[in-house]
């Protein structure tokens, strides 16, 4: 299922927590670097994908999806949007339940391919931004998370 | 279940701000403090970095201005905002974030008279350039473009003749030259306009004037569309590497805040205009009443515009919500729920009928500000414009026999038994 509500990306961050990151790279000013950076600084799991890299961050860089001998959770995408569908097929293969597409990514056929195969898809945003819009980080500076609640906030540190 | 769009009175009392996670206090707690423990070297590096999100020291974020920031950002329908220390310094740092020695800004020439000051004469010592159009022809824009310009700026409504520039036409300017259009929206507020509605990429305001509402604090904000494309070749210091702040590439790292985040660590970091979280917490006590008191601060407006135009003292008024103003159409275009509070008139005698009026008034305030509960009069030749000589004056729609008015939330009938008898006064010299 496509999803962009509040409340199924909030369920999609907090139950999944080991992230394929397809493309991403070692270079740390790059947004992927930072992007991976942050999510294992909030305790998940990332797992690089990249031909280019032996490893990343301190983790084992796998040059395909296939490669990877545990079990992934959510496939995230920085690569551009016409190569996506062949990674809509790994993640598929590989069990993942979640395919990310991050910003400036869309891609019909593969957002189609991943929902038919019953994975939740999220296209068009960032997982690092989505977790500190809903879990607390965007609230220090400024930006508009949308969300409106009074709830007393559970953010995390 | 879609996200729900809420309406603007309900983000005026609940956009930016959850319970506190510590308390559960439900009004926005005042962080008076000015710097945040770090959990760990590796902790700090990374708050450092902009890796991680988090506060570090109040010049450059504060959890009370947080609050403020991403509310005026729910309100203007924007993606970001930056808070500041004045109005003043909302327009410095959203031009600096752009500008450097070299560059230019085409401006509508009906401004406050700080800001043209500020234009024309400090960015002048910095080595930037301002060119100043009528702004009631929107093609001038687009004839005073040159390759160094940067960006266009307009007021929603002019300070202080009340002029409506027509920005939707100013917008599509800016937008065919790859230029952002920066709005000051201090008049109308985001309750009455919201210009990045209309093709807008940047809006500016003195939240000392209607958001505070009450005349207690001085405090400005900026606010990003985050529609702008910031890659289109004009803006490199978005793109290439910050020698500001070790080489971040704020739009590649940060995409549609990216703006303000270079505003907030290249430009509010080291020039230091940082707000009082104090004045954040009263600017929020505004917000949360500011469609309440723009509704009666127009339905007043639109009383004592009428009955000056009315009165046998008065030469003229300059409110666009008269039918008899040039502006009214614009008006109804572009505030369909009243053209703010703010007019000026012309009163029969020139200027000294202006200031025996002035002097003559028994409750309605005469000082230099405008947006408080409380009527306001000024005399804009002898205060608030007083540093332009009378060209740039008259330039600026200042005229020697002005006086503006800032319509309050007193009983009407009072307002107009003032405003009566100091004109009947402002004759008998």
């Amino acid at each position: 299922m496509i999803v962009d509500d509040i409340q199924s990306l909030r369920r999609i961050l907090k139950e999944n927590r080991t992230i394929a990151m397809v493309g991403l790279s070692e270079r740390w000013f790059r947004p992927s670097n930072f992007a991976a950076k942050y999510l294992q600084e909030y305790g998940y799991r990332v797992i690089p994908v990249n031909p280019n890299y032996e490893s990343i961050l301190g983790e084992k860089c796998y040059p395909r999806l296939e490669d990877i001998t545990e079990p992934i959770d959510v496939v995230d995408v920085f690569q551009r949007s016409e190569v996506v569908v062949p990674i809509a097929h790994s993640a598929i293969n590989c069990g993942a339940k979640v395919l990310w597409l991050q910003l400036g990514v869309f891609n019909h056929e593969a957002e189609e391919l991943a929902a038919q195969a019953g994975m939740d898809v999220v296209v068009n945003r960032c997982m690092k931004i989505e977790h500190a819009r809903l879990f607390g980080g965007l609230n220090f500076i400024g930006v508009d998370t949308k969300v409106i609640s009074s709830t007393r906030s559970t953010w995390v540190n | 279940m879609a996200d729900r769009e809420f309406g603007i009175e309900t983000l005026c009392l609940h956009a930016g701000q959850l319970p506190d996670p510590a308390t559960g206090a439900r009004v926005p707690p005042i962080y008076q403090t000015a710097a945040y423990v770090f959990d760990s070297a590796d902790h700090a590096a990374s708050l450092f970095n902009l890796q991680t999100f988090g506060n570090i020291y109040t010049r450059i974020m504060n959890p009370t201005n947080a609050v403020f920031e991403q509310r005026m950002a729910a309100l203007e329908k924007g993606r970001a905002g930056v808070a500041v220390s004045s109005g003043m310094a909302a327009q410095l740092v959203a031009l600096l974030t752009i500008l450097q020695a070299g560059d230019e800004v085409v401006s509508a020439k009906t401004l406050y008279g700080g800001t043209h000051t500020q234009l024309a004469f400090n960015f002048r010592k910095l080595g930037i350039d301002a060119t100043f159009v009528d702004s009631d022809v929107p093609d001038n824009f687009a004839a005073a473009i040159t390759p160094r310009t940067k960006c266009l700026y307009v007021e929603s409504i002019g300070n202080p003749a009340s002029n409506i520039v027509d920005f939707e036409a100013v917008s599509e300017i800016a937008r065919v030259h790859g230029l952002p259009l920066i709005v000051d929206n201090t008049f109308a507020t985001p309750y009455l306009c919201r210009p990045f509605e209309f093709g807008a990429d940047i809006v500016v305001h003195s939240a000392t004037k209607f958001i505070c509402g009450h005349g207690t604090s001085i405090g400005g904000v900026l606010v990003e569309s985050g529609k702008f494309p910031w890659d289109n070749g004009n803006f490199p210091t978005m793109m290439e590497p910050s020698e500001g702040y070790h080489g971040i590439r704020f739009y590649e790292t940060f995409g549609d805040f990216g703006y303000t985040m270079k505003a907030r660590c290249e430009i509010l970091r080291t020039f230091g205009p940082t707000l009082s979280p104090f004045n954040s917490f009263l600017f929020l006590q505004g917000l949360e009443t500011l469609h309440v008191r723009m509704d009666r601060h127009v339905e007043n407006a639109k009383a004592v515009a009428e009955f000056l135009e009315n009165h046998s003292a008065v030469d003229w008024v300059s409110y666009p919500g008269l039918k008899s103003s040039p502006y009214f159409d614009l008006a109804q275009k572009y505030f369909p729920k009243g053209a703010s509070a703010i007019m000026s008139f012309g009163i029969r005698g020139g200027v000294e009928s202006c200031v025996r009026f002035i002097e003559s008034v028994q409750f309605l305030s005469h000082l230099a500000n405008l947006g408080d509960a409380k009527t306001l009069v000024v005399h804009p030749a002898s205060t608030t414009h007083r540093q332009l000589d009378e060209d740039a004056q008259k330039a600026a729609g200042v005229q020697p026999n002005m006086i503006r008015i800032s319509v309050g939330l007193e009983t009407i009938e009072d307002i107009l038994w003032d405003l009566d008898q100091a004109l009947d006064a402002s004759q008998n010299l």
